[in-house]
């Protein structure tokens, strides 16, 4: 009985599966967009690691001499700012703040916008209800203004920029884990775990977390992209990086009145910026679409 | 009551005059209704009814996996192994789960969790009753899948649900059901209901052997009446949350007593009176509203037997013969 059992069973073919890293490269390959996201990122990310390394001088050394000199003189590849500083130099050290600045805060709202939006959606009742009127007042206020609101409270620096950012990308994140949740929770995977002894806890975050991965990771690496945004615009306002740290907001804020006299001084530190962006923001668009069923083949 | 029960060592579960309401913004439902029944020690219980009747409530109650709210067991008594489960705070009775009774549903194909392997499914059950290495709790879950005759379980333990069918799926889940030293009880709620027929053939036969090998008893819940004849030993049927007859399997198919019993069976295809006929019979009208449903038979409305009795009161149980009871007024008066 038995025997016949398994006959039957084994003419189902058991293919060797590609591994998950094998799939996954398979699809980013096919996303062109991706790819430029990930290549430029990946680029970033070297030079932020190895800075010290890469930079032709000092970012804080001063040069009242050869100050606002053009791109490729007196040594200078992309010319220097107004003390005399190395611009390249001081970009590439701004690139490794803001590389912290983005992983920091987008770490900051990912921890606590899990955590409230898991809560939220599984338990829902009076706690959901509270938490997310609370959420629509944060809502509320200009994505901005709530930045500034914050950083203006704990005073400027660029610590306090990166918990601010952090704190205003909170919302969204619980909103979207919340739907996730929401969603997930209902489905008969939960049940049968529950039926088998799985605690709350367990459900919440070892059984429905993992199965709502995929937007949260689409949204954390556009939030990048736009946290490095943010805290350009904080140090443009003054209320982030302060003088001289090396930061690209804070270098375009304190440049922009060269900009008919000395444009480089402006320009370059706001193409590192929009590059940066970008390559978040096009490796983002193509996670999206890599994680998406309905795109795969 | 209890004392009684603590030394029948017989009975493994004892279901008391169980009420599950459900109450809503439309009002309350009244999901099972006074049900009562045993089950003995490797033995296969069957709960057969149709759609909506309390079935599945009435099992989810055991572990209470009932959503509440909405859903309130109001009154009644569970007992496992002597032990009342209802008076069981939800640590405790969490113990219990996936322990000493565990599940497998309807679903196949969606009960299993997407994004981790079988094999580590069955692990974390594991772990989550007792204090084992991952290393060990690997292992067994590989013996599991063995037993539960998957081909090559080594590989097939490194397996995601989606690059399984339908039947290996179900195994998985009898696999998982089954992460406990000793399962006592075995609630399978439609186990087949999802899969094709040769498949269900098999993941019925796989069920007696498990059921002959490990010591455990088994509540089967569905709503086919051919899988009730091939599995079960005795059968409790279910009617709008009533329970109306309860009967040894073979009674209950030679001598059905309750209408609504012989309504099922005649709808059976396979019933000898439709050889050369192409209708089938079906059981005229509709199931009551739960929600505004009597106090009398719930099934008055649908039985052609029915007298003004039947629309005043429930009826009272009539033992026909040892072990075969009918909740029936008309009962010995049908045809």
């Amino acid at each position: 009985m038995s025997e016949q059992l398994l006959d039957t069973e084994s003419i189902e073919p058991i293919e060797k599966e590609p591994g998950r890293f094998r799939e996954a490269l398979h699809q980013l390959k096919k996303n062109k967009g991706a790819i430029a996201g990930l290549i430029i990122i990946a680029i970033f990310l070297f030079i932020a690691v190895f800075a010290p390394v890469i930079a032709p001088h000092d970012p804080l050394s001063q040069n009242i001499e050869l100050r606002k000199s053009a791109p490729f003189t007196e040594g200078f590849l992309l010319g220097s700012d107004d003390l005399g500083r190395d611009l390249l130099s001081r970009i590439i050290y701004g690139g490794r703040i803001s590389m912290i600045i983005g992983v920091v805060s987008v770490g900051i709202a990912l921890v606590f916008g899990i955590l409230i939006g898991v809560i939220s959606g599984y338990y829902g009742g009076w706690l959901d209800k509270i938490i997310m009127r609370l959420i629509d007042i944060m809502l509320a206020f200009p994505y901005v203004l709530l930045t500034i609101v914050i950083v203006a409270m704990l005073g400027p620096s660029l610590t306090n920029a990166m918990i601010a950012i952090g704190i205003s990308q909170i919302p969204r994140y619980v909103r979207m884990v919340r739907a996730s949740v929401l969603a997930e929770k209902e489905a008969d995977y939960v049940v049968a775990e529950r039926s088998l002894g799985a605690s709350n806890f367990e459900l919440m975050f070892r059984s429905i977390l993992p199965n709502c991965l995929a937007p949260i990771s689409v949204q954390a690496s556009l939030g990048v992209g736009e946290a490095i945004l943010s805290s350009a615009a904080l140090s443009f306002l003054g209320l982030g990086a302060q003088p001289p740290t090396p930061e690209w907001g804070l270098m375009i804020a304190s440049s922009r009145e060269f900009i008919t006299s000395a444009w480089w001084i402006v320009t370059f530190p706001g193409i590192a910026t929009l590059l940066a962006v970008l390559g978040f923001n096009l490796f983002g668009d193509g996670l999206r679409d890599m994680l998406d069923p309905k795109l795969r083949d | 009551m209890t004392e009684e029960l603590k030394n029948n060592n017989e009975i493994l579960l004892s279901i008391r005059g169980l009420e599950v309401n459900f109450h809503t913004y439309r009002g309350i439902i009244q999901a099972v209704r006074s049900v009562s029944f045993d089950i003995k020690k490797g033995e296969t219980l069957a709960l057969v009814g149709e759609s909506g009747c309390g079935k599945s409530v009435t099992a989810h109650a055991i572990n209470q996996l009932i959503p509440m709210p909405p859903g309130k067991i109001d009154k009644g008594e569970i007992f496992f192994e002597g032990k009342d489960l209802l008076k069981l705070s939800e640590k405790e009775i969490r113990a219990y789960r996936g322990d000493k009774i565990s599940m497998i549903f309807q679903e196949p194909m969606t009960s299993l969790n997407p994004v981790f392997k079988i094999g580590k499914q069955i692990a974390d059950v594991f772990m989550t009753h007792h204090k084992i290495s991952k290393k060990e709790a690997w292992d067994r879950a590989v013996r599991l899948l063995e037993l539960v005759k998957i081909p090559s379980p080594a590989s097939r333990a490194n397996s995601y649900p989606h690059q399984l069918s339908g039947g290996m799926r179900q195994r998985a889940m009898i696999a998982m059901a089954l992460a406990s030293p000793e399962p006592g009880l075995m609630i399978a709620d439609e186990p087949t209901t999802a899969l094709d027929v040769t498949i269900q053939a098999q993941i019925l036969r796989l069920l007696a052997e498990l059921k002959a090998e490990i010591e455990m008893s088994v509540l089967l819940i569905t709503h086919d009446m051919g899988v009730v004849a091939e599995t079960a030993d005795r059968v409790v049927v279910m009617y709008a949350g009533r329970k109306v007859e309860e009967a040894e399997v073979h009674d209950l198919f030679e001598h059905p007593g309750h209408p609504y019993t012989l309504g099922l069976l005649n709808s059976l295809p396979s019933n000898e009176k439709y050889k050369g006929q192409t209708r089938l019979e079906a059981i005229t009208g509709q199931v009551p509203d739960l929600l505004t449903i009597g106090l009398w038979c719930p099934f008055e409305n649908r039985c052609k037997y029915a007298k003004d009795i039947c629309r005043k009161e429930f009826p009272e149980k009539t033992e026909v013969e040892p072990g075969h009871s009918i909740w029936c007024h008309q009962v010995g008066k049908l045809d």
